[in-house]
This record gives C-alpha cells, structure tokens and sequence, in this order.
C-alpha cells in the first residue's frame, strides 16, 4: 500500500519542530496565565499546546510523552470547565511538566536522558491537585490511556462459524445533513458476507409532500457471516444516535436444529413485531400465501414481505450450503444416458398424472380425486428436482473464454481482459454445451471488430486496456447471458450500407435500430474491412443466431457507437418440459410454446368479410397479420362461427395464428420427433397429452418463415 | 477523477501524516490551518470530504462545521471530527454541528483510511 514508514518518519520529524514551538508558546502562555489566571483565552492556548502535544505525540509513537502530556492536560481540562483554579503550584508544576516534555523529546533524539522519578512526581502533584480540586471527577483518569480503535475495529476473528443476522437500519429523517450515506454503510454489510438488502418504502410520502433532502426509507438485511453482533453494530457507529438499529440472530451454525426448516412467513413477520400473532390467526382461515393475505388486509405492506421471504429464502440457502459442506463433496458420477432416460421417465410420468388428474376430475370421486393430486404434487417435486439434476454451473465454460480471449488479443496486438460475473449461474447441462460455439463466436467478433487497438483507445480517451464482460443470471424462467465489450460498438450506417450492398434490404427501406443491429445476423454478412483470420468472413453470427434458435433462445443486440455493444442471448432454462398454450383445429390439438405467446383475441366471420378476406385483423389500432392454421396444415374440416387469434411476438414481430379454440395452459414435455422428420419445418416437437393423444409442439419462428415464403403479406410484416 | 479531501488542523505533523496517507491512497488532499483558512479556501476549491480538528484557533471545529454546512454545495458532504476521548461532550455537538463520523486521536495511517473508506466509499 503506503510507504507508512517514511511517513512516519517525516512526521516525526516535523512533530518535534511542532513541539518546541508548542512548548515555546505554552511557557509565554503559562507565565502569562500566572497574572491573569481567569483569562479564558490563554487557559485555552495552554489547553490547546498539551492537547497538540498529546495527540500528535501518540500519533507518531512518542507513547510516554503522550502519557505524561495526558495527565496535564486533565488538569487543564478542568480549570477549562471552571473545575479547578489556576493556582502558583499549578503553574509551577505545568511549568516542571514543559520541560520534561522538552527533555523526552530530546532524549528520543539521545541528546538527553530522562529521569522517569521526576515524572512521576509531578504526575502524582497534578493528581493530587486535580482529585482534591473535584473528587468525584475520576473518570477522565482512564480515558486517553488506551487509544480507542472504534471506528475502524474489526474483529473478524471471533471464531470461523458463521452466524446469520437479521438487521433492521431505520435511519433518521435528517441523516442526510450529517453527510452519511447509507449506501455505503449497506456494502460495508455486503462485505462482511453473504447479505440480502430490501429497502422498505412504506414510509415514503406522496411525491407532493416528498422533501429529497430526508430519508425516509429503510432497510432490512439479512446477513451471513462470521463476524460479531458487535462489529454489525460498528458498521453503524458514526449514525448510532440517529438510527434505530435491530440486529438480532437467527440462525448460527449448530444451534438450531438443522433437520427442521425455518420458520414460516408469519412467523418471521411475528418475531419482527411487524405482525400481530393473533391478527394473523384471523386471517389465515383464507386459503391464500400469507404474504398476500397481509397485504390484501393492510397489515404489512408487499416490502415487509418481500423481506421476510429473503430471511427464508437466505436462511435456506445457508443451511444447504452447510449441509453440502458438511456432508463433504458427496457426489457421484453417473452417465448421462442414464440421467437422459430418467427425465423420459418422468416425462412419462407426467404425462401419466396428466390422465389420472382428467379421470379423477370427470368420474368426480372425492378419495380418487385427491390421491390424483397427492400424484400431481409428487410428480411436480420429482420432475423439479430431476430436472435439477441435469443443471451444471456455467462457469466451467467461462474460464474456457478466458484463454481466448487471452491468445486472440495478443495475435491481434490489443490488450483486453475479461471478466465474468454469475458463474455459478445454472443451466441444462445440454444448453451448456450448445452454447459454447455461439459464445465463441460472439466473444471473437467483440475481440476483433469491437474493442479497438490501445492506442486507438487511449485517442478516444479510453483506458488502453479494453473489457470483455462475460455474464450470467437467472430471469424468470430463462437465463440471460450477457457478453458486453467496451469497444467501438456497432456503425448502424456501416451496417445498413453492408446490407443494402449485399441486397439484404431494400434501398429505400426503414428500419429501426433493433432492425438494423439484428442484420449482422444474417447469413454472409460482414462488414470487417479486411478478412483477418480470426473473423469477418460472415459465416459466424448467423450461426450463433441459428444455434440460439435451436435453444429455443433469443438473441438481442445492444450498442452504442463509441462506448461498445452489448449481445444478450436469453434462453430457456430447461429443453426437457416448456409451458405451452393447447390450442384445437378441428379434432387437432397443437401446443404453442407459451413463453412467446402475447394474447389471444376472437375473429368472427364478419370480421374477416370486414378486411375482405385479407389476413390481418385489426387489435386495437394496430394491424396484425396472422397465418391461418388451418391452411397451413390443410385440416380440411367446418371452421367454427367464432374463431381465436392467437397472437405471438418473436423479435418484436407480432403474427396472429387462427386456431378454432383455445384450451389452455399445458406443460408439455417434449419428445423428439425421431430423425426422420428432424427438418420439419413449424415443428419442434410433439407432446403427449392427458388423454393419451399426441399434439405436435409448433416451432413459431420457423412456422412464420416458412409462411413468409409463399405469403407476401407475412413476409412484409415480419421483413423476411 | 481523484476525490478532494481537505485536512483542517492546527498542527502541522497531524496534517502532514494525514496528508500523506490519504495521497498515499489516490485522493488529492487540500490543507488548511484552521476553520477560518478553511472557509477561505473553501471558496475556491471543490472538496468531496473533510477531516478537520477540533480545537484550533481562530474558528474552531464546530464553527467550521456549522459554517461548511450551510454552504449549499457542501450540506450533504462527508465531515469526519478529530477529537479525543476525553471530548465525549464535543463528539456529540459536533454531531450537532453535522460532522459525519470522528476519528479518535492518536490514530494510526489505517484506522484513517477505514474511516475515509466508511463515509466518503
């Protein structure tokens, strides 16, 4: 860090300049004093000399004539309050304390020796002067004698097992005119552990009463770690008086029963005092989450809750992660044929509980309809955690990137390093491996066209070195993998000039920027001056755009010329079961996957007369062209008076798909169709459903090219 | 852009060792002798922080502090109090005045810097 040392040493050195001119003005003001000795400005210069001497002469390890100084300035600091008077043997002996003072600052430098007999003696005068001048005044002896450490103690060795806290930090309205900012108490918390934070906003006011200049939000924080209570509440020392602060155990490693689960969410709000037990006994007579319960009934606000269930959720993860360790790296290898026959079987198996739940409902029999969804919820927990089974950090391929970019940035003379963030982020192990060849496409691409040469970067007043950003999150349910790069970031002008070039789009087209950005997908693009070896031949991002598409992913670009671009792929967590829409044409059922489903609207004969028998129908102002299924799967059968859009966006292009009735929501586990018919185009899939029936899973991007191709109308739409 | 702290202390070898932590540390650092040269130059230099002392001549701590504070640009800034044990009275009208936090004397080139840490981040 600092060259502590030679900063002592200076200040050493300047401390004894310091102290003589101090001991100078302290033997004026003391003769001074003895004249007039009620004159407060000079009892105030003495004060000032010895409180100097003292605190700098601690600083720089002039230990004893801190302590000695120490013991003068007492007494000062009492003639000070009005304590003590200024006397002839007070002067005298401050007058025999100054020069000591001055004899063991001369000894550090060894010009002198110091008789500690005399120090002693005037000590002992001083205290006798002072306990006799105010007896009770004892409290000021032990102060000064031990240096206090409080702000910054730390006491991180309390023993290595970790303690779960929960800390509630109400700040003052007025905190912020002392100049604290909470934000950085709150991640010195973060740093001592694993933490949780939820703001609680309930005390905010309307924004017409709302003053920016107070604080009226709080905090709760739930945080693992091995410190004490005592140094939590150090965090807080300099707001101490301004704060309401709780920090209260609730969970220590080998105290509580580790078998048992933690409490319920009522029961955490209870222990807060943020609930009545009793009111929530009222209330939990309504089969709803007791979190929603409350907040329907206005007892709590969702903030209240929200940070209750992060307690839970904390604490949980705490006590899995003890038991993992505990329980040493238990694991055993199995080959993945075996785990890919297991999620058939439950596949089966769901399938299976489906038809017994349809049975159970229609016979109507209450013993059988309750052992089916004793079934229902079994088969829910054993396909959750099978599907568990198969998630593998992404991590593992991140380190991977990692040697890339290390060797493709010195071939290519530029200096970049990567950094990545949610490795421990889980996926299908499945969607792992397919993702390496896109990621490598796309960390290339940001290596090579994005981030510029250092000298180019340090003229556009960059740092030389350039990032690569490498991360991974969960989002509902798919996980969002980030690649950023602070490069040039894309030339839309460029890119469009390429694309109009190479007959891509029209001349006169308009696009938008998400348009624009989306071309570098397309097959044969490239707009790289020159070809290196590393890309710009324009085989590379189509491939990525075709590989995420095989995952049931989105790819979205986000750039900004000059500050760098952004890629986000967003793919499903699971290829094995998806949440689908049932949808029925004729005696057909179909499933489309739900995650792209926007709604569905009814189109009734005269609304197609209406548009004269143009597909496309009007959803309130906007024009939305749909496929007509039937059509397209030439079902050949009496459409139904009232027919159902089922509207769907992918890449921000909305296409309707008529279907004569919707059924539902279905979780459809997938099966392949065989090799056969691997290139069916519209088609990923097929499902099994309740009644034993098949229904193919649609594919509705490819379905809509596939469309596009003989419908000029959908082609227009969609900018095929 | 280094962040600018302003050392206020009477004493030079105090404001010299706080000096050269903090450079030490990538913060540009201000020096001033007492609360009156402070609010001088306070008027034209932008600080992000302030540690001043408490007893000085002139304007003491507490001025100072009252006196920062009420410059608009500097109501919500990071004042951080040298004071002693002994001054239990002062720590708590400096925390009146609005100082942010305090660093008890003697203190060493680390507890400095955790303190600075703690409020300015």
């Amino acid at each position: 860090m600092i060259g502590e040392d030679d900063g002592l040493d200076a200040g050493r050195e300047a401390f004894k300049e310091e102290a003589a001119e101090l001991l100078t003005e302290l033997e004026t003001s003391l003769l001074e004093l003895e004249e007039h000795p009620t004159d407060e400005d000079l009892i105030g210069r003495v004060f000032r000399a010895m409180h100097t001497v003292k605190g700098s002469g601690a600083m720089f390890g002039f230990d004893d004539i801190a302590e000695f100084t120490h013991e003068v300035e007492t007494a000062f600091d009492m003639v000070r309050m009005g304590k003590l008077a200024v006397t002839k043997e007070l002067t005298n002996l401050t007058l025999r304390a100054r020069d000591q003072i001055r004899t063991m600052i001369e000894a550090s430098e060894g010009k002198a020796t110091v008789d500690h007999n005399v120090s002693k003696s005037i000590i002992g005068s001083l205290q006798l002067l002072t306990r006799g001048g105010q007896a009770k005044e004892v409290q000021g002896q032990e102060s000064g004698e031990t240096p206090a450490k409080k702000p910054s103690k730390t006491d991180s060795a309390d023993g290595a097992h970790s303690i779960t806290y929960r800390i509630r930090f109400k700040p003052a309205a007025d905190l912020f005119v002392t100049g604290t900012n909470p934000i950085l108490l709150l991640n010195e918390l973060r740093q001592m552990g694993s933490s949780m934070v939820i703001a609680q906003t309930d005390a905010i006011t309307r924004l017409e009463e709302f003053n920016p200049e107070t604080c009226a939000t709080y905090w709760d924080i739930i945080l693992t770690t091995t410190h004490s209570a005592n140094a939590i509440k150090d965090v807080f020392i300099f707001v101490d008086d301004m704060c309401d602060l709780h920090v209260e155990v609730v969970d220590e490693e080998g105290e509580y029963d580790e078998g048992e689960g933690y409490m319920k969410l009522g029961e955490i709000l209870a222990a807060r005092g943020d609930v009545k037990i009793d009111e929530l006994k009222k209330l939990l007579g309504k089969q709803k989450k007791v979190g929603e319960i409350l907040v329907d009934a206005g007892i709590v606000d969702s903030g209240h809750i929200e940070s209750a269930l992060a307690e839970q959720q904390h604490i949980k993860e705490v006590r899995e992660q003890r038991q993992k360790t505990a329980d040493g790296a238990a694991s055993i290898r199995v080959p993945s044929e075996r785990l890919d026959k297991l999620v058939d079987l439950v596949g089966e198996l769901v399938t299976v509980q489906a038809r017994l739940s349809q049975t159970a409902a229609i016979n109507g029999e209450v013993l059988l309809t309750s052992i089916a969804e004793e079934v229902e919820r079994l088969t829910w927990e054993l396909r959750d955690s099978t599907m568990s089974i198969r998630m593998l950090p992404i991590g593992t391929t991140f380190s991977k990137f990692k040697r890339l970019v290390r060797d493709l940035s010195n071939d290519l003379g530029k200096e970049i390093q990567m950094t990545t963030d949610g490795a421990e982020t889980e996926l299908d192990k499945t969607v792992i491996e397919k993702l390496n060849d896109p990621l490598v496409h796309i960390i290339r691409n940001s290596i090579d066209h994005g981030v510029e040469r250092p000298d180019v970067r340090e003229a556009a007043g960059k740092p030389r070195m350039g990032t690569v950003h490498l991360s991974a999150g969960h989002s509902g349910a798919n996980v969002l993998i980030k690649i950023e790069d602070d490069g040039a970031g894309l030339d839309k002008e460029r890119i469009l000039k390429k694309a109009i070039d190479n007959g891509l789009v029209a001349p006169d087209a308009e696009l938008s920027e998400k348009e624009i950005f989306g071309m570098i997908f397309a097959p044969g693009f490239s707009t790289a001056a020159k070809v290196t070896n590393v890309s710009g031949r324009g085989v590379g991002m189509d491939v990525v755009k075709k590989n995420i598409d095989a995952l049931r992913g989105i790819v979205e670009v986000k750039s900004k010329k000059g500050a760098g671009t952004t890629i986000t792929l967003r793919l499903p967590l699971t290829l094995a079961i998806i949440d689908g829409l049932l949808v029925k044409i004729a005696d057909e059922v179909f499933v489309i996957p739900l995650a792209v489903v926007e709604e569905c609207v009814e189109l009734s004969k005269k609304d197609i007369e209406r548009t004269h028998g143009r597909h496309v129908s009007n959803v309130r102002g906007v024009l939305i062209p749909y496929i007509r299924l039937r059509e397209h799967f030439l079902i050949d059968a009496e459409e139904p008076e009232m027919e159902q859009i089922v509207i769907t966006e992918v890449e921000d292009k909305k296409v309707g798909f008529v279907v004569d009735y919707v059924i539902g929501e279905h979780q459809t586990v997938i099966k392949t169709l065989g090799r056969v018919f691997k290139d069916i185009e519209g088609v990923s899939g097929a499902t099994i459903l309740g009644d034993g029936t098949v229904a193919l899973i649609m594919d509705i991007p490819s379905l809509v090219r596939s469309v596009a191709r003989h419908e000029p109308a959908i082609a227009e739409a969609v900018g095929v | 852009m280094a962040k600018v702290i302003m050392t206020v202390d009477d004493s030079a070898s105090v404001r010299q060792m706080v000096a050269f932590t903090l450079k030490g540390a990538g913060y540009t650092v201000v020096e001033a002798v007492d609360g009156k040269d402070a609010l001088s130059k306070l008027a034209q230099t932008q600080i992000n922080m302030m540690i001043t002392d408490l007893n000085m001549p002139n304007l003491d701590g507490i001025g100072l502090i009252k006196g920062v504070r009420a410059m608009p640009a500097y109501k919500f800034i990071p004042i951080v109090m040298l004071t002693t044990e002994s001054q239990d009275s002062k720590k708590q009208e400096g925390k009146s005045a609005g100082a942010t936090g305090w660093i008890v004397k003697p203190f060493k080139p680390d507890q400095l810097l955790a303190v600075v840490k703690k409020v300015l981040g």
